[in-house]
């Protein structure tokens, strides 16, 4: 280890101080290298998250069953993409390019959410993701907008803001499916049988078992522990599925008086670590699709570069 | 199903299938901001075709439930999205001719007057994203311009259509709308130092085309997919 | 309120190189409605200026939030540095009078 310099130390103290009065951390203040590394990670799965997130559900879009779906689902797959340029541009805000980081996408240095490795089989997916996948994206994501470092905070306000729509969709969804025909009932459940594990997933790991976790909530990046918030989730879930008249595929869901929680079954954390290593059923697919849309519009993006040098508009 | 006879029917199903193709650009467009872009223009038409339809019967059976040679809509529309210099090549010539019809409509006491006042900012807007676009794609790189001007040249064939006269819409005047089409497409090729294209306006075809039910092959796979889920469960809601 | 870029980031990465089809970065600055000033909003990537305006309208008004848009080009901000803070905002902190509350104003004076 080598010797730190005085200077450093201050600046090291400022930071903490910051962090610890609950003010915010800006792009130029100084800051350590593994904050700034944890935050790009962070950042860019997440990212990486809502623009793979569109393909599942733009799946649906040309399949959508009535004109007012249509319309909702094409407005919700494009704010996804918005959600990932707002995001993007918070972790540039660190001095990481976007190009950058998809490339790191497209090479498979970088994930994002194992949920969307799953695929949309049947019209109730989209109602499902939006209940459940959007749900528990929520429940993540709101203490974000706490987060100590302030454009990702900021972005995920707006996030979250035009995200509440999202969730609503999907619930209005499966409940007009689960108040629909037998046919229509039958397809909502088999969605809802098929999320419902994978979205408790979403939430990472055990406490015990997360490598990152602890650093995070020193640092204010996290404000909740994953089990916290998988059971935050679920006690929201269980009386909602009642009120749609589905049932969560889980036999050991009880009541616990004393907790004041719905306790749940086990999850099959050896799936979740098979598809977070690539054995998903869509990770090839998803990365192939990305990276071919990336390329075929290599030529565009050129053009347009070309086009601003020809006429000295380029602002660099 | 009842249909009532009325040129809000043609005009929606332009807006409709437009719509559709460019929602088929969801997670495929060239670069993010573009995906956005793209979107906007598919949730602007879808609205406009729902409005549209409304005035002819109920939105969900005149799209879903009808029959091929039943839609009205232009053959234009129906093409296939192909490149991105395609897709902004069909841009260009329909939002040019639906701003120039919009604006005529808008003027008018008829019952599309509303919407098409209402709808001529939106689809300015979309005439305005085709027209950047193709500037930087004719004069971009050497291989946007030969895609830019495949484009435009592939899809000359189906603007002669654009000016057929529609049942309802005699009032329109369509050879000058066709004037002022003609004369603004030139001006943006141009300063997209492309070439205006020479060949035919029309198929070879005599039988017909979109605006009397005649569609190309395309079209028949396109509502096989769009309408299959929504016919596969009759008289179910959504 | 707005948020510079870090041109010299230590980890400003070197393992990729600009690429011809790399577009720059600008900032996205909304005026929410009349009567107010233009705030940051965000960030984006544009070929050119025009482009950048229209990207901005679709990416950061999609919910009518705004009435006005300008666009910037990163790299053309300067920011005052943190490590100056002192220097650029503390000599205002020992100007108080230049606040109202600095003023002692008898009870029963309205409208001042």
């Amino acid at each position: 280890m080598t010797t730190i310099a005085p200077e450093e130390t201050a600046r090291e103290a400022v930071f903490d101080a910051t962090v610890a009065a609950d003010e915010r951390i800006e792009p130029r203040d100084w800051m350590p290298d593994a904050y700034r590394s944890t935050l790009v990670r962070q950042i860019a799965q997440h990212a990486h998250s809502e623009i793979i997130g569109m393909q599942p559900e733009a799946n649906w879009i040309t399949r959508a069953p009535s004109l007012r779906r249509k319309a909702i689902l094409m407005a919700k797959v494009q704010d996804e993409a918005g959600h990932g340029l707002y995001l993007y541009s918070a972790a540039e805000t660190l001095g990481t390019s976007r190009d950058e980081l998809l490339d790191k996408l497209h090479s498979g240095r970088q994930k994002y959410s194992s949920i969307f490795n799953y695929p949309t089989l049947t019209w109730a997916d989209v109602g499902a993701i939006g209940w459940l996948v959007d749900g528990a994206a929520i429940t993540n994501q709101v203490p974000l907008c706490r987060c100590s470092y302030g454009p990702y905070a900021r972005a995920m306000v707006r996030v979250c803001k035009e995200e509440s729509f999202h969730q609503r969709q999907g619930y209005e969804l499966l409940l007009t499916l689960s108040r629909g025909t037998d046919a229509q009932h039958a397809m909502a459940q088999d969605a809802v049988n098929r999320w419902w594990w994978p979205s408790l997933m979403m939430f990472g790991p055990p406490d015990d078992e997360s490598a990152h976790s602890a650093q995070s909530m020193a640092w204010k990046i996290k404000r909740h522990s994953n089990d916290e918030l998988r059971q935050r989730f679920v006690d929201i879930c269980v009386p909602q599925a009642e009120a749609l008249g589905l049932t969560l595929p889980d036999p050991d869901l009880t009541w616990n008086d004393e907790r004041g929680h719905w306790e749940f079954g086990a999850i099959d954390w050896a799936e979740f670590r098979e598809v977070l290593k690539g054995n998903g059923p869509c990770n090839e697919q998803r990365i192939s699709r990305r990276r071919q849309a990336h390329e075929e519009g290599a030529w565009v993006r050129e053009a347009a570069a070309a086009h601003a040098a020809k006429h000295g508009k380029a602002s660099r | 199903m009842n249909i009532t006879a009325t040129p809000a029917l043609p005009l929606g199903d332009d807006a409709l299938i437009l719509s559709h193709r460019l929602g088929e650009w969801a997670g495929h467009a060239p670069v993010l901001e573009e995906e956005v872009a793209l979107a906007n223009i598919a949730l602007d038409l879808l609205g406009q075709a729902r409005i549209l339809l409304s005035l002819a019967g109920d939105e969900d059976e005149l799209a879903y439930l009808r029959e091929e040679r039943q839609f009205r809509n232009l053959q234009l529309v129906e093409q296939p999205n192909g490149d991105f210099a395609h897709t902004i090549a069909r841009q260009l010539y329909f939002s040019t001719y639906q701003e120039l019809l919009f604006n005529h409509l808008a003027a008018t006491d008829s019952e599309l007057a509303p919407l098409a006042g209402k709808a001529v900012k939106e689809v300015a807007y979309h005439r305005d994203h085709a027209h950047q676009w193709t500037l930087r794609l004719g004069d971009g790189t050497d291989e946007s311009r030969t895609r830019m001007q495949r484009a435009v040249d592939a899809l000359w064939r189906y603007t002669g259509e654009l000016f057929e006269p529609v049942e309802g819409l005699e009032t329109v005047p369509w050879a000058a709308l066709h004037d002022s089409w003609a004369a603004r497409i030139t001006s943006t090729l141009e300063q997209a130092t492309l070439t205006v294209p020479e060949g035919p306006r029309h198929g070879a075809w005599t039988a017909g085309a979109g605006r009397q039910g005649l569609h190309t092959e395309p079209f028949g796979r396109m509502l096989a997919e769009m309408q299959h889920l929504h016919r596969s469960h009759p008289g179910a809601t959504w | 309120m707005t948020t510079p870029r870090p041109a010299e980031t230590p980890t400003a990465a070197a393992d990729t190189a600009p690429r011809p089809g790399d577009w720059p970065l600008w900032e996205v600055f909304v005026r929410s409605r009349r009567g107010l000033s233009h705030t940051h909003a965000g960030s984006l990537h544009a070929p050119d200026a025009e482009m950048a305006l229209r990207n901005a309208r679709d990416l950061y008004t999609r919910r009518s939030e705004g009435v006005s848009l300008w666009v910037v080009p990163s790299a053309q901000i300067t920011a005052s540095s943190p490590d100056e803070k002192d220097a650029f905002f503390e000599p205002a902190g020992d100007k108080p009078y230049r606040h109202p509350t600095f003023y002692e104003i008898p009870d029963g004076v309205h409208h001042l």
